[in-house]
């Protein structure tokens, strides 16, 4: 508990910064409504008016946070408007594409660790996956998968995937190829298989390397949904939210799905930091 | 060759090539163990002393000469498990407990499970680990930890033991019960040890047989043939017989050096 006045100071220094760049930011439209109302504005008037525009150039955080609380506790989960189900659309096709990216992250590095052609072939290519812009590659993935009549879900899945398997293979590969000379030299001795080297000592050895490559992996899982989401017209989502928020200058909708987004991802990130402590606690191999 | 000798090495070379050119590890090394002796290879670093072991090992391959273990070659003889090795660190499994660390080998040796748990149990008695048989390595010293590497590597009844400076990391009081403890344990089970260590009071007081190497190009410089009993208190260190022995092993590291 002793990190948490720090966090709330910090939380307290941001939360004021915003309050004044509120003002700053929506200051000039505040005026031009004044001009053309031919009223002279007081400096009350004008923190109150920055603080309650309908579509300022930055929302102040109070709201924020109203939006918030009305499109999720007082809607409904099945209302196109409640962002629980946006974030709800948005988890699935994190969740799939995490899960399909952190199996194909452990399988390519298990390949690349225990294959010499594959160490030398799917590594450049590994890194070069994650060189072209996600969002060009995006709506090809989704174009062509609605072509050959997939849609919905796993489109958006792919993406993540796409994504997220990156920090896995580089993370597990690393793992894996933890264990220093003499413990496989001590396998050696007593004419362990491969197999066996794997499953008691590389797999074991490699397990704080997963986990953090696996909250890397999640936090990228969840920018892979949300711009999978953005080609697609904007039906459901978070993404969707974003970009139907823009499109018709609805700053407080983006900045509610935003920050949505973000706990999303914290959130998610905490429970695999939390699992870690766990099971490397209990394998006594906590830092 | 006579019919007890366990290992035999003939004109053992190994030469590393690096980027500054070979280095001779070993240089034409000839040497026998008989069954049941207990060898120390003493010397300044890099002599070859722990090469020399690797290659009984058959983790390093000699690049000439011949060697045999038991009668066959190190590689055959690591097949058939017929060495135990003991290396500098304990090499513990942090998220295995003690027992399941000694488990290990036998896991993947393929012994059945009763047959596992009695020898675990067994060789915890030999280093006197009784009873930690539940207890994970950190829950234990360096010197205990040590002691279950030990067990670990008696767990499947290798007639050889391989010990690379086992000791070599543990201060001087936790070594010398360690040393007492390990002639016990020789004596008991009749294993043949090999041992390496850059200690001299160490090598004089284990050994039955101690072998002095010298370095560039790692060589035997001296082969002592112990005339100390083979029943060993701490206090016969403090022996005129024992510290004439110290005496000649000193020597022959000096004589190793005498052409740098």
């Amino acid at each position: 508990m002793k990190n948490l006045f720090p966090i709330l100071t910090v939380v307290a220094a941001i939360v004021v910064l915003w309050y004044g760049a509120a003002v700053w930011l929506n200051a000039p439209w505040a005026y031009d409504k004044a001009q053309r109302a031919d009223i002279t504005l007081s400096t009350s008037g004008l923190i109150a008016d920055t603080w309650s525009q309908k579509k300022p150039k930055l929302p102040a955080p109070h709201q924020v946070t109203q939006e918030i609380w009305k499109t999720t506790a007082e809607k409904k989960i099945t209302s196109k408007r409640s962002l629980i189900y946006h974030s709800w659309v948005t988890l699935s096709a994190t969740l799939l594409g995490f899960a399909l990216g952190a199996v194909l992250g452990i399988a390519l590095a298990v390949g690349i660790v225990f294959n010499r052609t594959m160490d030398m072939s799917v590594m450049p290519w590994v890194i070069t996956s994650q060189t072209i812009p996600i969002l060009a590659v995006a709506p090809m993935i989704i174009v062509v998968l609605n072509a050959v009549g997939i849609q919905g879900l796993l489109p958006k899945a792919i993406i993540s995937m796409y994504l997220s398997f990156f920090p896995v293979v580089v993370g597990m590969v690393k793992g894996l190829r933890s264990p220093d000379h003499m413990q496989l030299d001590q396998m050696r001795t007593w004419h362990a298989s491969g197999a066996q080297t794997f499953w008691r000592l590389r797999l074991p050895s490699s397990m704080p390397y997963l986990f953090t490559s696996l909250k890397i992996a999640m936090a990228a899982a969840i920018v892979g949904a949300i711009v999978g989401e953005l080609p697609t017209g904007a039906v459901a989502g978070l993404g969707a939210r974003l970009l139907a928020g823009s499109y018709y200058g609805q700053t407080i909708q983006i900045w509610s799905a935003l920050l949505v987004a973000a706990a999303l991802a914290a959130t998610l990130v905490a429970i695999i930091g939390l699992i870690q402590r766990i099971v490397l606690n209990r394998m006594g191999m906590a830092q | 060759m006579s019919n007890n000798t366990i290992i035999s090495a003939k004109d053992l070379s190994l030469t590393f090539q690096t980027n500054d050119g070979p280095v001779h590890a070993l240089k034409d090394v000839s040497l026998d163990i008989k069954k049941g002796d207990f060898v120390s290879f003493i010397g300044p670093s890099g002599c070859g002393k722990t090469t020399f072991l690797r290659v009984m090992a058959d983790l390093e391959q000699p690049t000439a000469g011949s060697i045999k273990m038991n009668g066959v070659s190190p590689e055959e003889a690591r097949r058939s498990r017929a060495y135990g090795y003991v290396f500098q660190a304990a090499g513990l499994y942090p998220w295995r407990t003690i027992g399941g660390n000694i488990r290990l080998p036998l896991e993947i040796m393929g012994y059945d499970k009763a047959d596992q748990a009695e020898r675990v149990k067994r060789v915890l008695e030999l280093v006197e680990l009784g009873g930690f048989e539940k207890k994970f390595p950190w829950q234990l010293s360096g010197g205990m930890q040590q002691r279950a590497s030990i067990a670990r590597a008696l767990a499947f009844d290798a007639d050889i033991l391989l010990m690379d400076e086992p000791f070599g990391a543990l201060d001087e009081i936790v070594r010398d019960h360690l040393n007492e403890q390990l002639l016990q344990l020789w004596d008991r089970t009749q294993k043949t040890i090999a041992f390496v260590t850059h200690s001299i009071p160490e090598a004089v007081y284990l050994s039955t047989k101690i072998v002095v190497m010298s370095p560039r190009p790692g060589r035997i410089s001296d082969v002592i043939e112990s005339t100390l009993p083979r029943e060993r208190p701490l206090e016969i260190r403090d022996s005129p017989e024992f510290i004439e022995i110290a005496h000649r092993v000193r020597e022959g590291l000096r004589a190793g050096h005498s052409d740098d």
